[in-house]
């Protein structure tokens, strides 16, 4: 499996404030990958190092096999999108092409035509989504190999994260070789959509990362009359236990679904498992799911 | 052409989700033997989902020798679900009714008779154990 973005024993610090504390993870190449976590925990400053804004404090982190910096195969679009107010659509396009050695004006001009977007407008008046697809533009007509995503979506409406997202995907798709994501959001349902692998970061940590496809095969809530948690079968990982008077709530990892006429299991769902993992009490970056993650194939 | 559609928060894996799509659309008579299955990427970019979420899909379709790829071409419907004929379903229906008889008269309300019934359908059968 070729990762594309490695970090190991990764600490950054701002101060005395840890930002990232022992990050070890591994984007496979082609993968799409969310992150996600409360504001703060540590996901723009994960991007900011892949993409080489910061450096580490201590431990590494390589993209495509070497420290980060190989500009012209990475894209990133920073948090709020931004652009020069003071130029027009066709001005960023100008720009990029002379910035760029690898830049596709085909695609660049094709996108802003999607979008709907006037060439000669200034940015400065550009709505939010129309802002968002020039900066999407623009970061894939470098024909980046790896593109990154800082809350891209966050500032939009519901139509315009759609259509957002929509690019990103054709882009995920026409590249050659599939070009390799990482974007964060707090909007899981988003990140279902788009994404085949997720990360969990809270109070600096990773909490928690795997295929989403896996996570959600592999988590239920098991909801039964009183009981303990260590009269369940041995095949139910109890994570967490909730109980009252009359009943118990479990949330379990499984490695499937499992019958029983006393208790209902149902699947938990994207946004209860992150939660789950995100006020868990801090385990020292636990996986949720200790199997390697499976590589895309096309 | 079909059209895929994709409903987060149900805890069904988005992969799984287009699977059933595929099968109830042939279920239906809205796909069959020949026809083709949208392009990945045109499915990405409408759908705006991951294009490895519609191979994953595409392949389990076809380990279920549902469809077929054609390289170059594109991935085409090569089976059927192979549903009985519509008069097969009277007399499982006339037992059916004669066990949920049965069953009311041992006290079961409807959503235990669900529960049960579901229960069933999931769990291996003696012959596929």
């Amino acid at each position: 499996m070729t990762a594309i973005v490695e970090a190991r024993a990764l600490h950054k610090r701002y101060g005395r404030r840890p930002a990232l504390t022992d990050c070890t993870l591994s984007v496979p190449a082609g993968s799409v990958v969310g992150l996600v976590g409360p504001n703060g925990a540590g996901k723009s400053t994960l991007l900011q190092l892949a993409c080489g804004l910061l450096t580490p404090t201590s431990g590494t982190i390589e993209v495509f096999g070497a420290p980060p910096g190989q500009l012209a195969r990475v894209g990133f679009v920073a948090q709020d999108t931004p652009l020069y107010p003071a130029l027009t659509v066709a001005d960023h396009l100008r720009l990029g092409a002379r910035l760029n050695p690898r830049w596709d004006a085909a695609l660049a001009e094709r996108r802003v035509r999607q979008a709907g977007l006037d060439p000669a407008q200034k940015t400065g008046r550009l709505s939010g989504g129309q802002r968002a697809q020039l900066a999407l533009a623009l970061a894939v007509a470098k024909r980046p190999e790896l593109l990154l995503l800082d809350e891209p979506v966050a500032a939009l409406d519901p139509l315009a994260r759609r259509a957002f997202l929509q690019g990103l995907m054709e882009f995920v798709a026409e590249a050659e070789p599939q070009a390799t994501v990482l974007l964060s959001s707090h909007l899981l349902s988003d990140l279902e959509r788009v994404c085949d692998h997720l990360v969990v970061l809270a109070d600096s940590r990773v909490r928690a990362q795997g295929g989403i496809d896996d996570l959600l095969a592999t988590h239920f809530r098991l909801t039964t009359a009183r009981r303990d948690a260590d009269t369940l079968p041995a095949a139910l990982h109890v994570l967490r236990a909730e109980h009252t008077e009359r009943q118990s709530t479990f949330t379990v990892r499984a490695e499937a679904h499992l019958d029983d006429p006393s208790w209902v299991m149902e699947p938990l769902g994207l946004e209860d498992l992150v939660l789950h993992h995100m006020s868990a009490p801090s385990a020292p970056s636990a996986p949720a799911d200790p199997r390697p993650v499976p590589e895309p194939q096309r | 052409m079909i059209e895929f559609r994709i409903e987060p928060r149900s805890g069904v894996a988005p992969y799984l989700q287009l699977v059933h799509q595929v099968r109830q659309a042939l279920r239906l008579g809205l796909l069959s033997e020949g026809d083709r299955l949208p392009k990945v990427k045109d499915v990405a970019a409408k759908v705006a989902i991951n294009p490895n979420t519609v191979l994953k899909a595409y392949r389990q379709l076809e380990n279920e020798g549902l469809v077929s790829p054609k390289p170059g071409v594109g991935t085409f419907v090569s089976g059927t679900l192979g549903a009985p004929a519509v008069s097969e379903h009277e007399p499982l229906r006339r037992e059916l009714i004669r066990w949920l008889a049965a069953a009311r008269a041992a006290g079961l309300d409807e959503e235990s008779i669900e529960a049960l019934f579901r229960q069933t359908v999931r769990s291996p059968t003696e012959e596929e154990r």
